[in-house]
């Protein structure tokens, strides 16, 4: 039986009958149209799904659309305000933090929770946050330098 | 054209990133077309089987269902192997099943319905009856008359048995041998894993005839080509072939695949766009595999440590059938890489391509340079343990001296340029080595394995020239197109027939452009990835793209040069002789003032009210660029390592990476490509094992179970560069997406096994895991 | 991937929870945080024909001192614990094995009661729970009921929870000030599920030792031999060496190199 669920993405309101299997990822790239929102591995490994819940990342392969009912959701779409990007998208330009472009919405996203949480981490904890999220291109190197720099910019530094 | 602000080699950043990092890149997935249906795919379970029967009743009346297609329906031309050696045996692979299955996961029906929750939902009710037959997933236990076979008309397995070399020369070599170092090398399966699934989606249009296809392919042309004239048999120039924003390549897409093939014939049989993306689990059961060889490998040596002669013995596992390069990656992207950097006089290859009930291989980043190159720097490492000589000291005596290029190896390749040197120098003066060593000591005292790891790498990129291909069973050219068009407002559009999937090429080529002509780089665009619009190219696989797609841009800029100066010679009633062109516009040499610019003569070219006698009007060149040989990267990478006996836990304490990849367009994006090399060789050296069980059963089939590389297990690595330009192209460079992979692996590995010679350790098969330490640890010490 | 269908249910009670189990039986499975069920469920590996939701009923998460003892609600996720300042004073042992489950986004996700109920045999928290010696709280049509960590774990994926039984709360008994504890994964490098994970509590006179093994069975167990040894013993090098050479045999390792089960 389908059900009707009511989300907030980037500050739209979407309200749509689903099916209960319905996986929030497939919600969110195909009823909505959002596709900037990545599925890579469908086990929960490479983050490239990663999107924030109520302020929490999460990946959204593994979580249905009907227990998103009522939440609001921030996808990589909702990242830049206004026409500027914010400085975690900057410092993957900047840094070269990105090749083929397809884990980065999840790796700015888990950056993202990073720095609210942490807003000076060390490369050890930038490292240790992105444990959720594989690149195949970058080995990792400039996405660090690209969050350190973000981290710089947010500080006013 | 020397000024510091020179577009070709500044570090710009990439023009692609805006739409990468907004959430609005266009992948193959993110494609929506209306009325598209969805795919599914049934498949094997079993790794060899005859199939009985194939009921699909049930499936056809499930709610949502379109249409269920099985191997009786699909009747095309069997998917093709583009590369034929002497005596090759390629038997036919379906795009459906026919008969029997020979690997997990290969498809047997399409069931094809509105939605792909639908489409799964009855491809679970499709009733196939199997009768199992024995698998064989060993090479070298396929390669038997006892083993279970997997064609009738292919005994033993054996698709080719193919050399390099000259054996008797060899031979005398090892007589006269004061030290050999043999070692049996397992260079493990790999999965490729680029984090974007395999995706397709076509769409017919009957009243037209038109096919399109949306792929994830790195050289739309050649599955342009494949598809339409080998497989569908259908006009070529009545399918356009998309591969739009691609997410990360790494060779897993090059090869022409089953599901491409079956959406583009569902599609023409429904008259509805039909549209299939890969779940991780079938990229993992289904993607090219790539690696799996096991070797026998034996190196002669005179007392003092030069080497003599190289023998090698392979069989690479080829999986069930030939992927479309599934022949060349063991062959001659392998034998040929065996004289790495060193003078060896006498070195005879053979290979054994063997079938197995596993998935097909084909190339993975690095394709076959990286299974020489582990080996020849495993062997070396070996050696100098015996011979008791630093392993610095005995690459350095076996260099191939700067003053011998270009160098003629026994195996084919003439090396372009190189001088390994000072890449070598420099890596070991970036690490400290002396003072690495002292460490190392120091810390063995206190019970703690540091390895000091060196890999000293060629490579051979930019496969060419196409004679050449041609005359060892290429059946396509290795050349590259580039279409350069002028507009009449002197705007740039490139079409380059290589394509992008992460490598920057908006990027590089733009700046290459803007450097060539003297205008911004906002006047150059750049366009790839869509037969509708670029010329047939091959795309972009073995490092390729800058020096035979660059080449091509060079050459069509050449081109666009001359006719201008042309106009421009006429427009300012001087001859071309004393023309100068710099800084965008072409002027008379000694008086500055009479010059025009390049938008001028653009809108000349096309206005035609005034141009020389007999020209024609437009400006506008294509150009075919076909490289007259490889070029040779090379470098030196250095890897230092802790490794914990007690749990056989590997730490990766620093790695330095000197390269030499001729010149470079842009450092950003070198750099970039060589920390994922890199990232990619370490993952194969600690983590990476695409490992089958004796039934064919996949066990690393999802990324819970297979290992890739995570931010939290590596360093930040310490790069740099030497530069010595490629001599066999007009612009220098040689290519940097693969050498990392190829430099990485020996590294790593023999980091880990010098932190391990206290122990009387000499060698682990890869990956380097925990357990394998370990025990490796706990059997030496008994 | 793509589950098979299901009909959702989201309950707004614990009772009522009950009674949807109680009335749908083995066709039923408990939604919590997911990622055990999910996955499952997307590889058809698990095809329920019922999803009770239960994350949202209130009143089942958050971390309180309760009577002496710490009571973790069974749907406080693995982040809330690992950032839980309580626990970093009273029980830093649950904060370190919280940090270390998979990673910052299935932190966010997934609780404790999921993971304990799964009773995964590589799960990072079932030794902390022995080690600690825990208790978990069961509640059933005929009301709640307190099982000792020692009696929940049965076997592979299996625990002493009924059919219509939910866990609820998990308590830790309070231990000493001075008390030290550790937990230590060797982590699968690709699922970063425990190829064997030791938690260990120790009170400062040595009196009194819990440690709990994960990973290296079918289920975690206490390593009843090294707490053996431990115990009254002071803590120096050749002691703990001594203990660790006492472990308890284990049914061998499940993990191999390439497949974490």
């Amino acid at each position: 039986m389908k059900r009707q669920i009511k989300v907030t993405i980037n500050g739209v309101g979407y309200s749509h009958e689903v099916e209960p299997r319905l996986l929030l990822v497939h919600y969110i790239r195909d009823v909505v149209g959002l596709t900037g929102t990545h599925i890579g591995c469908d086990t929960s490994q490479c983050g490239a799904c990663t999107i924030l819940l109520n302020g929490m990342a999460i990946k959204c392969c593994t979580m249905l659309a009907v227990q998103a009912d009522g939440a609001e959701i921030l996808t990589i779409e909702g990242v830049a305000k206004d026409g500027h990007l914010h400085p975690i998208q900057e410092g993957f330009w900047e840094k070269h933090g990105l090749q083929c472009g397809y884990c980065t919405p999840g790796m700015i996203l888990a950056a993202y929770q990073l720095l609210q949480r942490s807003p000076n981490p060390s490369e050890a904890e930038i490292r240790h946050n992105l444990e959720g999220n594989l690149c195949r291109c970058t080995g990792y190197h400039n996405i660090v330098k690209s969050i350190q720099y973000a981290a710089q910019k947010m500080a006013g530094r | 054209m020397t000024t510091a602000t020179r577009l070709f080699g500044s570090a710009i950043k990439r023009r692609e990133d805006p739409r990468f990092i907004t959430g609005k890149g266009t992948y193959v997935d993110d494609v929506k077309l209306p009325g598209t249906t969805h795919a599914v795919f049934v498949r094997s379970p079993h790794a060899h089987a005859r199939i009985k029967s194939v009921n699909t009743a049930k499936a056809k009346s499930a709610p949502g269902i379109v249409a269920v297609f099985t191997g009786q329906d699909v009747q095309t031309g069997p998917l093709p192997c583009a590369w034929l050696l002497p005596g090759i045996k390629i038997p036919p692979r379906p795009v459906l099943a026919q008969g029997k299955v020979r690997y997990v996961g290969e498809p047997v029906a399409i069931v094809i319905a509105e939605s792909a929750y639908a489409a799964k939902d009855a491809a679970e009710l499709v009733d196939v009856q199997y009768e199992p037959l024995p698998a064989v997933v060993d090479c070298q236990k396929a390669h038997a008359k006892s083993a279970s076979q997997l064609f009738d008309d292919v005994p033993e397995n054996q698709s080719f048995d193919w050399s390099i070399g000259d054996k008797a020369k060899t031979d005398d070599a090892f007589k006269a041998a004061a030290v050999v170092v043999k070692q049996r090398l397992v260079n493990q399966r790999l999965i490729t894993n680029a984090i974007e699934p395999r995706a397709c989606a076509a769409s017919y249009a009957p009243a037209t005839g038109d096919l399109t296809l949306w792929v994830t392919s790195q050289n739309p042309h050649v599955a342009r080509l494949l598809i339409a004239a080998f497989v569908l048999g259908m006009p070529e120039h009545k399918m356009r072939v998309i591969a739009p924003d691609v997410g990360g390549g790494f060779g897993s897409k090059i090869p022409v695949y089953n599901e491409e093939v079956a959406v583009c014939w569902a599609s023409k049989a429904l008259g509805r766009p039909v549209k299939w993306t890969a779940e991780r689990r079938e990229s993992f059961l289904t993607d090219a595999h790539g690696r799996d060889h096991l070797t026998e490998a034996e190196m002669a040596f005179d007392r003092s440590g030069k080497i003599l002669g190289f023998r090698v013995a392979t069989h690479a596992n080829l999986g069930a059938y030939l992927s479309t390069m599934g022949s060349l990656v063991p062959s001659y992207l392998y034998g040929p890489l065996l004289s790495g950097v060193y003078t060896i006089p006498a070195i005879f290859c053979r290979v054994w391509g063997v079938l197995t009930n596993t998935a097909p291989t084909d190339a993975l980043r690095g394709a076959g340079r990286p299974e020489a190159t582990y080996m020849i720097e495993r062997l070396m490492d070996l050696a100098a343990r015996t011979l008791n000589m630093d392993p610095v000291e005995l690459r350095k005596k076996n260099f191939i001296p700067a003053d011998k290029f270009p160098y003629q190896t026994p195996v084919a390749f003439v090396y372009d340029s190189g001088n390994y040197g000072p890449a070598l120098d420099k890596a070991l003066e970036m690490v400290g080595y002396r003072k690495m060593r002292e460490e190392q000591e120091k810390a063995r005292k206190n019970g703690q394995y540091l390895g000091i790891g060196l890999s000293t790498y060629i490579e051979a990129c930019g496969p060419a020239p196409s004679s050449v291909a041609g005359a060892l069973g290429a059946q396509a050219g290795l050349w590259e197109s580039a279409l350069l068009r002028v507009h009449p407002t002197g705007m740039v559009t490139v079409f380059t027939g290589s394509h992008s999937h992460g490598q920057g090429h908006e990027t590089t080529f733009a700046q290459l452009v803007a450097d060539d002509l003297g205008i911004p780089m906002e006047q150059v665009e750049v366009v790839h990835g869509d037969t509708g619009s670029v010329p047939f190219g091959m795309g972009t696989y073995g490092s390729r793209s800058a020096a035979v797609g660059g080449s091509a841009i060079y050459t069509s800029l050449q081109k666009i040069k001359e006719k201008g100066r042309k106009i421009a010679a006429h427009l300012l009633e001087a001859a071309e002789g004393d023309l100068l062109y710099e800084g965008g516009k072409w002027s008379v040499k000694g008086s500055p003032d009479r010059a025009k610019a390049f938008g001028e003569v653009a809108l000349m070219a096309y206005l035609a009210h005034n141009l020389p006698q007999g020209m024609e009007p437009g400006l506008e060149v294509t150009s075919f660029y076909d490289p007259v040989n490889f070029t040779f990267p090379f470098g030196t990478h250095i890897a230092v390592v802790e490794v914990d006996p007690e749990t056989g836990h590997v730490k990766i304490l620093r790695y330095v990476a000197v390269d030499d990849v001729g010149k470079v367009i842009n450092p950003m994006i070198v750099d970039g490509m060589v920390h994922g090399g890199i990232t990619h060789g370490v993952g194969q050296a600690l983590w990476e094992w695409g490992a089958y069980d004796d039934q064919g059963q996949l066990l690393s089939a999802t990324m819970m179970d297979y290992a890739l590389p995570k931010a939290d297990q590596l360093p930040s690595y310490e790069t740099a560069r030497t530069v010595t330009p490629s001599p066999v192209n007009p612009i220098g460079v040689k290519g940097a997406g693969e050498t990392g992979t190829i430099a990485s692996t020996p590294a790593i590995a023999n980091a880990v096994l010098d932190a391990l010679a206290p122990f009387g350790v000499t060698h682990i098969d890869l990956p380097l895991t925990p357990s394998r330490i370990w025990q490796a640890v706990k059997a030496a010490k008994k | 991937m793509y589950p098979a269908q299901f009909e959702y249910h989201s309950p707004a009670s614990v009772q009522e929870a009950i009674s949807l189990l109680g009335r749908l039986k083995d066709d039923a499975k408990l939604l919590a945080g997911g990622h055990s069920l999910i996955p499952m469920m997307k590889l058809r590996l698990a095809q329920p024909k019922h999803v009770i939701d239960i994350r949202k009923i209130p009143g089942l998460s958050g971390i309180k001192e309760d009577g002496g003892a710490i009571a973790i609600g069974a749907l406080t996720t693995h982040y809330a614990v690992e950032s839980s300042s309580l626990l970093k004073q009273k029980c830093a042992l649950l904060t370190e094995t919280a940090g270390t489950i998979g990673d910052p986004q299935v932190r966010n996700m997934g609780t404790v009661g999921g993971s304990l109920a799964h009773a995964d045999p590589a799960a990072d928290y079932p030794a902390a729970a022995i080690a600690l010696g825990a208790e978990v709280v069961a509640e059933g049509p005929k009301g709640k009921r307190t099982i000792k960590v020692d009696d929940f774990f049965k076997g592979l994926l299996t625990t002493a929870l009924q059919p219509d039984e939910i866990l609820v709360e998990i308590r830790i008994p309070s231990w000493p000030v001075g008390t030290g504890m550790a937990y230590m994964k060797f982590p699968h490098p690709a699922s970063r599920f425990a190829v064997v994970g030791v938690a260990a509590v120790v009170t400062a006179d040595g009196k009194k030792v819990g440690v709990g093994i994960t990973g290296a069975g079918t289920k975690a167990v206490r390593a009843k031999g090294v707490e053996a040894a431990l115990s009254g013993k002071t803590l120096d090098a050749a002691a703990i060496k001594a203990a660790a050479e006492a472990r308890s045999p284990q049914q061998g390792f499940l993990a191999n190199e390439f497949s974490w089960r």
